[in-house]
């Protein structure tokens, strides 16, 4: 299928989100669209999969011209998505969830599921999308999740597939497999529309790639033609450093020692255990690892939003395990939360408030139980230069800044603290290539200054850039520290729980899914299905 | 998923990109907008009075026997028949307003004569006696909203506090100066109580506040059953469910001479709408509070204690909701009997939504529905049109400002972004 967007132009009030934007992707080709966050990558497709209607322009199937209303006619038309969150009912099974809106039935309106189970399997066996139909969606890992999105798609019959942000989940070997699937379908002679904003997977999978930067777009090239830093140039605007600039570390003394440390999350199953930790001044240590294997809940027990079921935490010294987040806050730990618009910022209050959040009660801001409000308008203003913060004003509702903007406003204030410790998690997500840099640089500053500096991430790039030491971490466990000169395939494997250790296994005794011991005694044993193996490359 | 741009993040994001490129948007509009949110508030809230009103009008029509028969005429007579259907409602609403505020032609005796200035002034002064009440529970229920916490629970908090006020009125024995404050202060201390056993089970055990809070009315409802029939509650020698009296140095006094109820208890009412709206804007409390309300995650991350605040907003809004029992018992009532309180507490929680949790908006909302419950007594009384009229009209008028989006329809105003209604269901998940 030969798709055409002709002058697409969408807007959204005052803004227009896109303008303009004319982009074919010929049959059987891979075409990435690359572009930061805000760039309106989201709203083309959007537009493309009949979920937002365009106000001017035309999209062309084969070159005929057509209207979606919805996205079932996009799916009538042959075009696919598979969204960033993906779709699927976690307690069905794989074959349920491909025919799922399109169930192939026997008489009287049975299902047919042996019918369902071979078209899944030929599908399968077509574009090398290795999944069991029988095996319950919840059970079976992120990548084999995206699979089951995918054939979704093509059970539908879809001759254009869209991709967006398709690795945010994976682990760079599970990337790799889905490279191979994505080449395997171009192949076939299906086209995949691919959404990213990550080089390296553009240059790795793209025949051809279409930059957007705000709302426009700025060109149109292949990966042998252009590098890494001529994409971020034509994506950002101007010309911006891919790598962090930093000295080596001098570390000094162990700031924060964790050891034994077990947490449970909300379901009270184990989801940080045993792990030991180090962190010395002066240094970064950069945790690694897929989402979901325990990491969220170990910053968490650090900056005591979540008690440590056993083991310690120590900053200095000074025992934390168990401790509330007053007094973490006061043992010197600075908390960078995951997702800063739920645990990091009140959306609908003003900068100014949002840079006091953790000392609005004490002096120079509050006096005898009341705000000195000028001491706070001040403060702001302050930050507002100091930390780059593009604001229309200090009173402006800090849910109105764009995320990096709105991530600085974080920094800003965890930084304004008398800082032992830094824990920063997933620090850089969601943000544009010009803010990123200055997170990283602003982190690599206070390693100099002294501060011991604890990074959670998903995202390999960022550990390999930021982190002197990586820890990688696996259900829970810590599978090992390793310089980050490991390269990425070592650490790569690690996340997907290989032994630090190169002549060790390579996988692990228990090859099943989410089985983290249960703590509660009266809890009903979890039922453990065997799912399939993960393939890794 | 989300679209790659809102429009709301039009300004940040295309400031955020140093450098040149075109920028697509002009988003200059941030303030204006706000301007228009907090002017459409008033609209629809005044959109929503009139409409109720014109909804009580057509009701009143549809249930008076004489427009109805004039109607049943109206193919001969149609003047006479809508002029019948006009002067009803005309004189209804007219009784309503001399009812409640002033009568203009007592008024103007009143000036030429300088005689009967009493009765001019009861309809406003009984408007006022009738607000008391009101606004300090509303205040109450409105603390908790814009902190998160659902206190259903002022009807409860109300009675324990007028159960400590009629205690310390009729067992101390002092002289007003020092009796009065006692009085005063039992009655906070008694709702503050009856506040802190909901806020305490949220803090260390998570049962929700709606649950304990309306439990807990009925606990102090029985009580003060049980407390008005036994001793030494009850009033000696009867045997009706009737409590002692207080005594004359336990009594808010009158503010404009004996012959109007106007008592100081309004003038402490107002005392803490002020004292509310800078506890919210100013202290450092307020500041948690108002930051719990809005995002306790955040709140939490940054070092507050959610548990210690919603302990504290249920005490306060307990305390206010017993200084509500106080004003009435110490004002006006002096004794206790079953029933006490009436419906105050839950029309507390109207007046909170009215008020749009703001203070000020608190204490409009209460004289607002003062007015309406007292002139509707009087519309009763020169009419015959039941107050229960003055009820559905109050009824309606929630009705329209809880669905600001039904009030945007029917009058075709635009649509100015932040949703009213999110205040209105805010917090129930948790």
């Amino acid at each position: 299928m030969r798709l055409e967007l002709r002058g697409v132009t969408k807007r959204y009030g005052p803004l227009v989100a896109n303008d303009h934007v004319d982009l074919t992707v010929e049959p059987g080709e891979i075409h990435c669209l690359l572009g930061e966050n805000g760039a309106g990558k989201s709203t083309l497709m959007n537009v493309l999969f009949g979920m937002a209607r365009a106000d001017e322009g035309e999209v062309r199937i084969d070159g005929s011209p057509v209207r979606f209303a919805d996205p079932g006619e996009a799916v009538a038309h042959g075009i696919g998505m598979v969204h960033q969150h993906f779709m699927l009912v976690p307690v069905f099974t794989v074959a349920e969830n491909v025919v799922l809106g399109f169930e192939p039935t026997r008489a009287l309106g049975f299902l047919d599921r042996r019918r369902a189970r071979a078209d899944i399997r030929l599908l399968s066996e077509q574009f090398g999308l290795e999944v069991d139909p029988d095996a319950v969606v919840e059970d079976v890992p992120v990548g084999v999740q995206q699979r089951v999105e995918i054939l979704k798609a093509l059970q539908r019959d879809a001759k254009l597939l869209i991709l967006d942000e398709p690795t945010a989940v994976l682990t760079p070997q599970e990337s790799e497999a889905l490279f191979a699937i994505v080449r395997s379908l171009a192949r076939a002679g299906r086209s995949v529309l691919f959404i990213t904003h990550k080089l390296k997977e553009v240059l790795a999978v793209a025949d051809r790639i279409t930059v957007m930067r705000l709302g426009r777009v700025v060109g149109t090239t292949t990966a042998s033609e252009s590098g890494e830093s001529e994409l971020a140039t034509m994506m950002v605007g101007r010309a911006v450093e891919l790598v962090v600039r930093k000295g080596p570390a001098r570390p000094g003394a162990a700031v924060l020692e964790i050891s034994g440390l077990t947490v449970v999350d909300e379901r009270g199953l184990v989801a940080v255990d045993g792990v030991d930790l180090e962190v010395r001044a002066g240094e970064i240590l950069a945790v690694a690892g897929v989402q979901g294997n325990g990491q969220t809940e170990l910053a968490q027990a650090i900056t005591g939003l979540r008690p440590a079921v056993a083991g310690s935490i120590r900053i200095d010294g000074e025992e934390l395990a168990g401790a509330t987040p007053e007094a973490a806050i006061a043992a010197g730990v600075a908390n960078v939360p995951e997702d800063r618009q739920v645990d990091g910022l009140v959306l609908d209050m003003a900068v100014e408030d949002n840079l006091v959040l953790d000392i609005f009660d004490r002096a120079p801001f509050a006096r005898h139980g009341a705000r000195d409000l000028a001491a706070v308008r001040s403060n702001a203003e302050r930050k507002l230069v100091d930390f780059d913060i593009r604001a229309p004003s200090v009173l402006t509702p800090v849910g109105s800044l764009s995320g990096g903007n709105q991530q600085k406003v974080v920094v800003a204030r965890e930084l304004s603290r008398p800082v032992k410790l830094l824990v920063a998690s997933q620090p850089t997500r969601g943000l544009d290539v010009g803010s990123i840099e200055y997170v990283h640089r602003r982190i690599v500053e206070e390693r100099d200054r002294g501060v011991a500096v604890l990074i959670i991430s998903s995202e390999l790039d960022e550990v390999l850039a930021l982190g002197d030491r990586v820890a990688v971490m696996y259900r829970g466990k810590i599978t090992g520290v390793v310089d980050p000169a490991a390269g990425r395939d070592r650490i790569g494997l690690m996340m997907a729980g290989a032994a630090a250790d190169p002549v060790a296994p390579a996988a692990p005794p228990e090859a099943g899914p989410p089985d983290r011991p249960e703590t509660g005694a009266a809890d009903p044993p979890e039922a453990g299905p065997p799912a399939c193996p993960e393939t890794g490359a | 998923m989300t679209p790659d741009v809102t429009p709301g993040v039009a300004a940040g994001a295309a400031g955020a990109t140093a450098g040149g490129g075109p920028e697509p948007a002009v988003p200059a509009r941030r303030n204006p907008l706000r301007g228009l949110v907090e002017a459409n508030v008033v609209v629809v809230t005044a959109l929503a009075i009139v409409s109720s009103l014109l909804i009580g009008g057509v009701l009143i029509i549809a249930t008076s026997p004489t427009v109805l028969h004039a109607l049943g005429r109206i193919g001969s007579s149609p003047g006479r028949a809508l002029g019948v259907a006009g002067s009803t409602v005309g004189d209804a609403y007219a009784a309503m307003f001399t009812g409640a505020i002033v009568s203009p032609s007592g008024l103007g005796h009143a000036i030429t004569t300088g005689h009967g200035w009493t009765a001019v002034l009861t309809p406003i002064s009984e408007t006022l006696v009738s607000a008391t009440p009101l606004i300090l529970a509303g205040l109450g229920v409105a603390l908790g909203f814009s902190t998160g916490v659902f206190n259903i629970g002022a009807q409860g908090q109300l009675i324990a506090g007028a159960l400590a006020s009629l205690y310390v009125g009729f067992e101390v024995h002092l002289p007003i100066g020092i009796h009065l404050p006692l009085v005063v202060l039992a009655g906070a201390v008694g709702g503050a109580v009856a506040g802190f056993v909901p806020g305490y089970l949220k803090a260390r055990t998570g049962a929700h506040e709606v649950i304990t809070t309306i439990m807990m009315n009925y606990v102090f409802l029985d009580l003060l059953n049980e407390l008005l029939a036994t001793q030494p509650f009850q009033q000696p020698g009867q045997s009706n469910a009737i409590s002692r009296s207080m005594p004359a140095t336990a009594r808010l006094p009158h503010l404009f001479g004996a012959g109007l109820r106007a008592n100081l208890g309004f003038v402490v009412a107002l005392a803490l709408v002020v004292a509310a709206a800078w506890f919210m804007r100013r202290s450092t409390s307020g500041f948690a509070f108002r930051v719990i309300g809005s995002n306790p995650k955040a709140g939490r991350t940054a070092g507050i204690d959610v548990r210690k605040v919603t302990t504290a907003v249920l005490v306060m809004s307990g305390a206010l909701a017993g200084l509500a029992g106080m004003a009435t018992l110490s004002g006006t009532d002096f004794f206790l009997s079953s029933g006490y309180g009436g419906n105050i507490g839950f029309d507390a929680i109207t007046v909170a939504l009215l008020g749009r949790n703001r203070p000020v908006g608190v204490l409009l909302g209460a004289l607002l529905f003062a007015a309406l419950d007292v002139g509707g007594r009087n519309m009763q009384a020169a009419t015959g049109i039941p107050l229960d009229l003055a009820f559905v009209i109050q009824a309606i008028i929630v009705f329209f400002v809880a669905t600001p989006a039904l009030v945007r329809e029917v009058y075709r105003l635009r649509e100015t972004g932040a949703s009213l209604g999110q205040v209105l269901s805010k917090g129930w998940g948790g």
